[in-house]
């Protein structure tokens, strides 16, 4: 059973009259219908081929955000081995929206953290949906730090609608978790390589995902504001989210265009929660690929090359 | 011969300036209601002579205020590529940066500088909330880039005055990045072990705190001035609750440990001036106007020895 987005009600349909006339054959066995359920199927197919080729930025983000997508957890289960959980700040807390730890990727030992959402109600209120706390910005800290004395390559997996804005948050200093979360990704003597497999949430993901190479899912999105945000205080109306998402040119193809994604990775038709394997498969090769760029380089060299990526962004516009 | 200028010449100007400018004679408190007559309002820095509450001042008198005798340089700020994204809401982006330079007189939201504070040389920018809510776009990274590499030239210390709302929404994902590019910034001055001192002003909240405005040495706050992450309305409407009196101000946030010290506007220049003389390991600062002592015996350096006349000039000494 599928979860559909507004978009998909045409689709929804076809395909649901495609079940209901299977679950009939199978009460009546006089009747055949699998010719004309084979028929739906194939216009469900092309349908969906049609929608996810031309999603609007806002259609987009709503494909980004998901429930079925596949989760930094589900990456993390597959992609690696020995994944050892590493726990807590030394400071205040364990944060659950932030995890990570040691693991292996391709036999390689490295370090990776993502932000988790959680898949149902239970999990999504202990990952409190993705928005880290300081403490969770402050255990990434001690992560990275781990891994650049180990010389261990980090990879991060992002998908945050952004840092949790709540009061003890704001007493334990979210701005400063974030602040010093980023200048330790741009400290790092190892590779640091980030895919928004998800939901960029503004200074919420910057603090993980300022790395050597920024990999984005096709229909992932990266943004200094939510569209609902940008619409409330632009265009004082939170209904003009479709708007705002346009203006703000945040899919994963716009950034790459615009020289802050480095490689968009492919999704099956219809996006990565119609096929969560081949999405966690299709990451895993991409992981691969970036992170042999960066094998045998010196320290200096990783690092410098971070500083340069990130002193040049934008030196050009979509214009140019 | 005083009295000239202490009563003649004000008695004149207010003449003059009555007829001119009437409205802008007197400014109300909008603290404690008081009508404060303009000159003296301006002398005492826009804090009200009665409750010393902290209005907004213009990033130029700031620095007129800061800076020995008023006098400073601008320093050049590398052009950014206007409009990046073609960014329309209501209104064009284009349009909102023409009515921001007509109602500020300035060209962006912050102005970079040199000059010598108690005989110090250093490097100050200051950030302008009139100027479309002192918005961090690719400008004011450009800004902070070009302030740092000149004090990291010069060997002087970089002050940084901000007041934000936070991040360019119409620069969409390149003002975001402008959080790693500033903080590369800071690693520069970090890194040529010279002070960064952080002044935060009303109000400064979002990706900027998130960034350079949180990772000075030195951290202090202008009274009563609003420093957050989040807005307090949207934390209101995550946590269910109404936030405490005082709750993301600057007495709050010392409180919590996220400051050095609160300093009232008029105290400013003298404690900049005592902090960064002694994280230069310079003498204490000469109060009173006394002529400019004698360079400070330095460690002696055999090639300025072997070529005095290279050693003379100041500038080229401290560029080695
Ligand atoms: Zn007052």
């Amino acid at each position: 059973m599928n979860n559909y987005l507004d978009f998909e009600r045409p689709l929804a349909e076809i395909e649901g009259k495609a079940e209901e006339l299977r679950a009939l054959a199978r009460q009546n066995e006089e009747m055949d219908v699998e010719k004309e359920a084979a028929a739906l199927d194939a216009k469900a197919e092309a349908l969906l081929a049609e929608l996810y080729e031309n999603l609007t930025p806002w259609r987009k983000c709503q494909v980004a955000r998901h429930p079925d997508r596949p989760h930094a957890r589900d990456y993390i289960e597959t992609l690696f081995n020995e994944y050892t959980p590493l726990a807590g700040d030394r400071n205040f807390a364990d944060d659950h929206a932030v995890m990570g730890g040691l693991a292996r990727f391709n036999d390689h030992p490295v370090v990776v953290i993502g932000l988790e959402k959680g898949h149902d109600t239970k999990s999504r209120i202990e990952r409190n949906f993705g928005m880290a706390r300081p403490e969770g910005y402050r255990k990434a800290i001690r992560l990275m730090d781990l891994a650049d004395r180990f010389s261990l390559p980090v990879i991060t997996l992002v998908d945050t609608p952004g840092a949790y804005p709540g009061k003890g948050a704001e007493e334990r200093g979210q701005s400063e978790a974030i602040a010093r979360s980023t200048e330790k990704c741009l400290r790092l003597g190892v590779p640091l390589i980030s895919v928004i497999i998800g939901e960029g949430g503004s200074g919420g993901a910057v603090a993980l995902a300022t790395a050597n190479k920024l990999i984005m899912l096709e229909h992932s999105i990266y943004s200094v504001i939510s569209p609902e945000g940008c619409a409330s205080i632009l265009w004082k109306d939170a209904e003009k989210m479709r708007e705002a998402a346009e203006a703000l040119k945040l899919t994963a193809q716009d950034l790459h265009r615009l020289g802050v994604a480095d490689v968009v990775v492919k999704e099956p038709v219809g996006g990565a929660q119609r096929d969560r394997k081949a999405t966690i498969e299709a990451v895993g090769r991409a992981l691969e690929s970036a992170l042999r760029e960066f094998r045998r380089k010196k320290p200096e060299t990783i690092l410098k090359h971070r500083r340069r990526k990130y002193l040049e962004i934008g030196s050009k516009g979509l214009a140019a | 011969m005083n009295w000239i200028s202490n009563y003649v010449r004000p008695k004149i100007n207010s003449l003059f300036s009555r007829r001119e400018v009437p409205e802008n004679l007197w400014t109300k408190c909008p603290e404690c209601g008081t009508m404060l007559f303009h000159r003296e309002l301006k002398d005492n820095l826009n804090v009200c002579m009665n409750c010393d509450h902290h209005m907004p001042i213009s990033p130029r008198d700031r620095l007129a205020a800061l800076f020995d005798g008023g006098v400073f340089s601008e320093i050049d700020v590398p052009e950014a590529p206007s409009d990046p994204l073609g960014f329309r809401d209501q209104k064009k982006y284009p349009d909102r940066m023409k009515e921001a330079r007509r109602k500020t007189g300035e060209k962006e939201a912050m102005l970079v500088a040199e000059g010598e504070i108690g005989r110090t040389p250093i490097v100050a920018a200051a950030q302008d909330f009139r100027f479309m809510g002192g918005s961090m776009g690719m400008y004011v990274g450009n800004a902070i880039l070009a302030g740092v590499e000149r004090a990291v030239k010069g060997r002087c210390p970089f002050i940084l005055f901000s007041a934000a709302g936070g991040a360019r929404m119409q620069e969409g994902i390149l003002s975001l990045m402008q959080m790693p590019r500033t903080t590369v910034a800071v690693q520069m001055l970090k890194e040529a072990r010279l002070p960064y001192i952080v002044v935060l002003t009303h109000p400064t909240t979002g990706g900027v705190t998130a960034s350079y405005a949180m990772l000075g040495d030195v951290q202090i706050a202008e009274p009563n001035a609003l420093i957050g992450f989040a807005g307090s309305r949207v934390i209101e409407q995550t946590i269910g609750e109404k936030l405490p009196e005082g709750f993301q101000r600057s007495e709050y946030l010392l409180d919590h440990g996220m400051l050095d010290r609160v300093t009232h506007r008029g105290h400013l220049r003298d404690e900049l001036i005592t902090i960064t003389r002694m994280l230069m390991r310079e003498s204490p600062p000469i109060k009173g106007d006394l002529p400019r002592p004698e360079a400070v015996d330095e460690t002696p350096d055999p090639e300025a020895t072997a070529n005095p006349d290279e050693a003379a000039t100041s500038e080229k000494a401290a560029g080695k």
